[in-house]
């Protein structure tokens, strides 16, 4: 595979003008290294490169004791792997992170504003801001969504946001996550592990703390209750221990001290969602559902679904139990609808878009579509509807053959594709076999909104531990990192 | 309460780390049997285990020939057989991983390394050489198991359904030992009260950890009669059906009922027969019969149980 071209990328470490291929370790203080980053880099320079090697097993085998591992999608079945946990931190100064945090909760509020809007009004629609066609024959788009008022109005209680820095040293959003996003239990299980292997670090810097995530998630899914009511039963519905994202399911559960059902633990009867106890039955109130919307109801969508709750769809549109997140969210975090995002926030809060946007190109527009026909070495073509990194042409780090593969993917759906310009993820010092070296990474914190928004300063961050790769997924060989924001 | 799918897999996983347990017993026992043996009753000995686990037709699929090196691979090791102490502790790992959020981290991480470690462990140094060192390792894990349980649980229904599979599981495995002694490993009558006979008593004795409670319970010679009186009356040793049925008991009464309470009748019963039954009695009536006739009543109160309360999910 030829390399990626190479280019000027954006390192959270130090500043520009560090002489190249310098492991970190042996810096001396005077080295351009970005202000926040000074204690941490200190610390590694006082360090033992034999404690550094020890740390790092340590950590792998309480990973590995505690199990915080995922399933793979096509390995044999039930075949675990551990998520590479690098022990580099990313550190993000408060004023950087007060400003995401405003360019955050900007932003979810315009999508769930958005998702009402195309579920009663479609204000939007006839406004002409974005074609009424491009949402109402979206996939993911549910007429069974039509008219219900959900509480608060919120329809993505739960948003994972990815953003990424590129080589201008700004923020962009690459996309937005309003299904059953997840992650959230390696950003908090990365901090426990750091604050378990080095204690020593966080008395150099004020880290701001993240451990009440489960609260206020907790609070998020009691607002989302169908009516006012003392303390609703919330439970987190998981398609099982084989799921990939099983570990986080169980986390999750456990840290709000609520029940992780199947589906086959509940059952609705009498216009109410009951789950199956050794005391007999017991009413449910709000589901926090981890499960895509097609599987929820075999009633109602897939017949095969063994994953759902035959009935749920009716109980929901009577206003008798809560999900979360909404069904038919899908149609917001369609990678065809995230061009329109900055448009959504000026037509719904009459605000700038604090966050950027990357520059997209639909290729069923026909002038967008030439575009990226002349340009598909230069460009990143991602299908509208994929995620966890597959489906997707990386074309400076393509062959010729795999860019004509999708020549004639393109051409033959050109609607599914949508193309971007190669960003330039940012850098950040991480361990890898030879040492330290700079490896691509990405952030994506989750924004909790209930009756009003909240979050946790930070997020997490994956890191593309090949060498030149921007593919920060677990799936594909990615590792995380803890994310610190420092005052 | 308790979701039945999470109290079913609560109490199987009690039961099979069990049942690894009592496994690994069975066989360090055989083990030493068949060092003493002579070449007569080698068979009886290697026999035994299949009798007590119920597998000699699974045994005959998969081995044309029963030697102690064959015995320990399908009874230790097999993947296939599900009865094996390698499948029991992968699917009491399985179950716990199921409900991980419901029991503690520690108990979860101790089956979860007991797993990790058994993978480490070479099929041909259990195979051919220190298969001792295996099954100590075995019982080890399964009362650190215990003791985690035990030492960090929630008294809630969690650690009731886990007392109850533990229990159940153990008065099962108890009353099978014993009455292989009494069926199959029945001695000649000239070999009675013979060195044989005794080290065959004394191995009984050692495989339910109850050698030294029977000196210094009742400080005699080892006489049948007074083995059986320890294992199937004696409440003050852990491992009798009295003691074991006191604990199901126990379990069961704490158990948030459903209306039905089946399981609870048969328990309570069969808790005070074994109080106030006279082993001369059971002896005139035959131990075999007696043992035949509780092992019924354990099937059918597992059964009472997994309809009652962990019930069609």
């Amino acid at each position: 595979m030829p390399a990626p071209t190479p280019r000027q990328h954006y390192d959270e470490m130090y500043l520009p003008g560090r002489r190249a291929g310098k492991a970190a370790g042996r810096d001396q203080i005077g080295d351009p290294v970005r202000e926040h980053y000074r204690p941490l880099v200190e610390w590694l320079q006082g360090m033992p490169p034999e404690r550094v090697a020890e740390k790092r097993r340590e950590a792998d085998l309480l990973f590995h004791r505690i199990g915080i591992t995922f399933a793979v999608y096509g390995e044999d079945a039930g075949a675990e792997r551990l998520i590479p946990f690098d022990i580099v931190p990313r550190i993000i100064p408060l004023a950087e992170w007060e400003m995401l945090a405003r360019g955050l909760k900007q932003r979810v509020t315009a999508l769930n504003r958005f998702l009402h809007d195309i579920y009663h009004g479609q204000e939007i629609l006839k406004a002409g801001v974005i074609p009424a066609e491009q949402v109402l024959t979206n996939e993911a788009y549910q007429v069974a969504m039509v008219g219900l008022d959900l509480p608060n109005r919120v329809y993505s209680q739960i948003s994972g946001i990815d953003l990424i820095r590129h080589e201008d040293g700004n923020y962009y959003v690459l996309e937005d996550n309003l299904r059953t996003p997840s992650g959230v239990s390696y950003m908090l299980e990365n901090r426990k592990m750091m604050m378990r292997l080095f204690p020593e670090l966080f008395a150099r810097q004020a880290v701001l703390p993240i451990e009440h995530y489960p609260g206020l998630l907790l609070d998020t899914l009691r607002a989302a209750a169908p009516r006012e009511m003392r303390e609703p039963t919330v439970v987190v519905l998981t398609p099982g221990q084989y799921n990939s994202a099983y570990f986080e399911h169980a986390f999750l559960a456990q840290q709000m001290g609520v029940e992780l059902v199947e589906g086959a633990d509940l059952f609705v009867k009498d216009g109410h969602v009951y789950m199956r106890t050794t005391g007999g039955r017991q009413r449910v109130d709000v589901i926090y559902r981890r499960i895509d919307d097609p599987y929820l109801d075999p009633l109602a969508f897939r017949p095969d679904s063994m994953l759902g709750v035959p009935g749920l769809l009716s109980v929901y549109r009577a206003g008798n139990v809560g999900l979360a997140n909404a069904m038919g969210t899908g149609v917001a975090d369609d990678k065809s609808t995230y061009p329109y995002v900055p448009d959504m926030i000026r037509f719904y809060l009459g605000e700038d878009p604090i966050l950027n946007n990357v520059p997209t190109w639909q290729c069923k527009k026909p002038a967008d579509y030439e575009h990226v026909m002349d340009n598909l070495a230069e460009l990143v073509v991602k299908e509208v509807q994929g995620s966890g990194g597959y489906g997707m042409l990386i074309g400076p780090a393509a062959t010729k053959e795999e860019i004509e593969t999708f020549r004639t993917l393109i051409q033959a759906n050109p609607a599914n594709y949508i193309a971007q310009p190669t960003l330039s993820l940012s850098t950040c010092p991480t361990f890898v076999e030879q040492g330290i070296a700079p490896r691509h990474i990405d952030l994506r914190p989750f924004v909790l909104s209930g009756k009003d928004v909240k979050f946790v300063p930070g997020g997490l961050t994956r890191v593309a531990l090949k060498d030149g790769s921007l593919v920060v997924n677990s799936s594909q060989g990615g590792g995380t990192k803890d994310t610190w924001v420092v005052e | 309460m308790m979701l039945s799918r999470v109290a079913d897999r609560i109490y199987w996983m009690s039961r099979q780390m069990e049942r690894a347990e009592n496994m690994a017993r069975i066989l360090g026992v055989t083990s030493n049997l068949v060092l003493f043996a002579s070449p007569g009753s080698q068979e009886k000995n290697l026999h035994a285990p299949l009798s007590i686990t119920d597998s000699e037709e699974m045994f005959f699929e998969r081995h044309d020939k029963l030697t102690l090196a064959t015995l320990i691979d399908f009874l230790a090791l097999d993947q296939k057989n599900p009865s094996s102490i390698y499948s029991c502790l992968k699917w009491a790992r399985e179950n716990a991983h199921a409900v991980r959020w419901q029991i503690t981290s520690e108990m979860w991480e101790t089956l979860n390394a007991t797993w990790l470690e058994l993978k480490g462990f070479k099929r041909k140094e259990i195979v051919d050489g220190d298969a001792t060192r295996f099954f100590d390792w075995v019982k080890d894990r399964s009362h650190l198991f215990r003791g985690v349980t035990y030492g960090t649980i929630v008294r809630g229904e969690a650690f009731n359904f886990s007392r109850l599979g533990t229990h159940l599981e153990r008065a099962d495995n108890t009353a099978r030992i014993l009455d292989v002694k009494y069926h199959i490993l029945l001695p000649r009558v000239e070999d009675v009260g013979g060195a044989l006979d005794y080290y065959q008593w004394a191995a009984l004795l050692r495989s339910v950890s109850s050698f030294e409670t029977y000196r210094a319970l009742y400080r005699d010679q080892i006489f049948p009669i007074k083995v059986a009186q320890l294992l199937i009356l004696e409440r003050r040793m852990p491992r009798s059906l009295a003691a074991c049925f006191n604990q199901v008991c126990e379990a069961l009464d704490r158990i948030e009922g459903q209306g039905d309470q089946a399981a609870q009748r048969l328990a309570h019963e069969l808790l005070v027969r074994l109080t106030y039954a006279d082993i001369e009695e059971i002896f005139q009536g035959g131990v075999h019969e007696y043992l035949e006739e509780v092992l019924t009543d354990i099937d059918t109160l597992g059964a009472r149980i997994q309809r009652a309360y962990l019930g069609t999910v």
